[in-house]
């Protein structure tokens, strides 16, 4: 086994177990975790490919962003675990079934006979200088473009949606305007007058 | 590796050859980590030092002045001291990510000096996506603080992890948009080109063309390292000590390690891409030996920023929590875009010091 194979089959190992820790981890913030740790695994397996973009933008936006902001959601959550685990045995054999039944037609579509490594030789490795991002950032930008600026049209419809859904302005709510307060002048605020000190007398001191 | 074996006795050459390649990679490899480790570790607590000393100065105090002359040898001390505390799990906290997190939240920061390069080629890996690495380094950071203050199962620990880790949310993304700056700049995402291009002097460096980018990410720096003036995930007056309030001894340590870690990361990487790293100013004398390029330049440059990390802490007070947010979102990100723009329409018009280079390497690639 070559040193290439080694680190394929543990990253590949991590990224299984990671992924069984998903779905199997009792406590939903253990699962998130497990779910980076797949990211990761499966990053590292792309870095193997030489694809050394799509690895570190997957650490970057997955792990980086969303999963932060998935763990953020997850921690707020009150969870009652057991609740959950009510009804468990007695979904588990359509749980099975569906399994079962995804997994036929996974092996169907993508088993050994289309994907082995017969089917699939290894990829020409590339000179040193060869830039994954540079090639990937020439065919978004000329061959795919009018389907890259369409997906990205799309993603700002998406975050335009989200936004107007979710923002509501309550009439009686009262907002601070930092623009405002930065404004403020020390006149604004600031009154100062000429007065005599003011002194008390000995006799009122108790 | 060369000099090595030429000092090394016969036997010792005999026994490198002996072993078989994927050792001697490894072993060169954890050579050279250890070679920018120690040094860096070595930095980190004499930062603490200089951050006191510093700061004592500023506020018209000595500051440290009793462990060993002039209190040098205080950063020993409080790591000796930290050691041997006893490091207190609370009940009810999840164990092993209690533990785990500051190692999460130091790995990052120490593992992103893998693309910094010190000179020409001095680097421990020359990876073409080096940029890219490093803002997905700096973007795992925030975990360490949100695990930590998860797995510590305390109100005030919470409340500082989700602080931090909107905040650090937030300033990433204009921290993302001011590297592209860069990179625009450069045409390149490896971190020694990006030097490469800044070649000439002082005045072309890249802060000149890319001045409002270079204030964004500095400050959103300081805004990623939880730091004074935006150390709200801490903040002593309302949550006592945020995330790492349960902390203790060697754990709290490995936080407070992180933290400098961060703040001399960020200090070598604005100088990296906006200050010319290892460039000497003086871009006619480039081969003087004192003048000339150099890695004392790097190290001179890094210290500057730290030090404007530790005079920050000095100057501003607190911000408010929202005040945070807004100008993470509504001022930063705005700035970096609309320079992003300026710079696309100047790199067209071939206007800027950088613009006829680029332009010549999109086109030929």
């Amino acid at each position: 086994m070559t040193f290439f194979e080694v680190v394929f089959y543990a990253f590949s190992t991590l990224m299984v177990v990671a992924a069984l820790g998903v779905v199997s981890a009792r406590n939903p913030v253990h699962s998130v975790l497990f779910l980076v740790l797949t990211f990761f695994a499966s990053s590292a397996i792309w870095l193997l490919l030489e694809a050394e973009f799509l690895a570190i933008t997957l650490v970057l936006v997955y792990v980086g962003a969303v999963m932060v902001l998935f763990l953020f959601v997850v921690m707020m959550l009150d969870i009652n675990v057991t609740r959950m685990r009510e009804g468990l045995m007695r979904y588990a054999p359509f749980g099975i079934a569906i399994a079962i039944l995804l997994i036929v037609q996974m092996v169907m579509v993508v088993g050994p006979e289309h994907f082995g490594l017969q089917a699939f030789p290894v990829p020409e490795s590339h000179a040193a200088d060869y830039s994954n991002t540079k090639e990937l950032g020439r065919v978004l930008y000329t061959d795919y473009v009018y389907a890259f600026e369409l997906a990205s049209v799309i993603l700002l419809v998406a975050i335009v949606a989200a936004i107007t859904l979710t923002m509501r302005r309550r009439p009686n709510t009262r907002y601070q305007k930092p623009s405002a307060q930065m404004k403020v002048l020390k006149e604004d605020r600031l009154r100062i007058i000429k007065m005599k000190s003011e002194t008390i007398e000995p006799e009122n001191k108790q | 590796m060369e000099w090595l074996f030429s000092l090394a006795p016969d036997f010792m050459v005999d026994f490198w050859n002996w072993l078989p390649q994927w050792i001697q990679v490894l072993a060169e490899n954890l050579l050279y980590i250890v070679l920018i480790m120690v040094p860096l570790m070595l930095c980190v607590a004499y930062v603490t030092y200089a951050e006191r000393k510093i700061i004592g100065y500023m506020q018209v105090r000595l500051g440290p002045n009793r462990v060993g002359p002039k209190g040098w040898l205080q950063p020993i001390a409080d790591a000796i001291k930290l050691m041997f505390k006893e490091v207190i799990v609370p009940t009810n906290s999840n164990k092993f990510l209690f533990l785990f997190a500051p190692i999460l939240t130091l790995g990052p920061a120490l593992a992103a000096w893998a693309v910094i390069p010190f000179f020409e080629g001095v680097q421990l890996s020359n990876l073409n996506a080096g940029l890219l690495y490093i803002l997905a380094l700096t973007s795992m950071g925030v975990y360490g603080v949100i695990i930590a203050g998860w797995a510590s199962n305390s109100k005030y620990a919470i409340l500082g992890a989700l602080r931090s880790a909107a905040q650090v949310v937030a300033y990433e993304i204009a921290m993302g948009f001011a590297l592209v700056g860069v990179l625009m700049a450069s045409g390149s995402l490896n971190l020694g080109d990006i030097i490469a291009r800044q070649e000439g002097g002082f005045m072309s460096w890249f802060w000149l063309p890319l001045l409002p980018l270079l204030a964004v990410y500095f400050i959103s720096g300081v805004a990623e390292t939880n730091r004074a003036p935006f150390d709200v995930a801490e903040g002593e007056s309302e949550i006592v000590a945020g995330f790492h309030v349960d902390y203790s001894g060697m754990a709290f340590a490995v936080f407070f390690l992180a933290e400098y870690a961060n703040i001399i990361l960020i200090a070598a990487l604005t100088s990296l891409m906006f200050f010319g790293g290892w460039m000497s100013p003086f871009g006619s004398m480039a081969d003087h030996a004192l003048l000339g390029d150099g890695t004392h330049w790097f190290i001179l440059k890094t210290m500057f920023f730290i030090y404007m990390f530790l005079w920050f802490r000095a100057t501003f007070p607190r911000y408010r929590y929202d005040q945070i947010m807004r100008l993470g979102w509504k001022v930063f990100i705005p700035v970096t875009i609309v320079w992003l723009v300026v710079e696309a329409v100047m790199v067209v018009m071939q206007v800027g010091p950088w613009a006829v280079d680029t332009a010549a390497s999109v086109a030929g690639a």
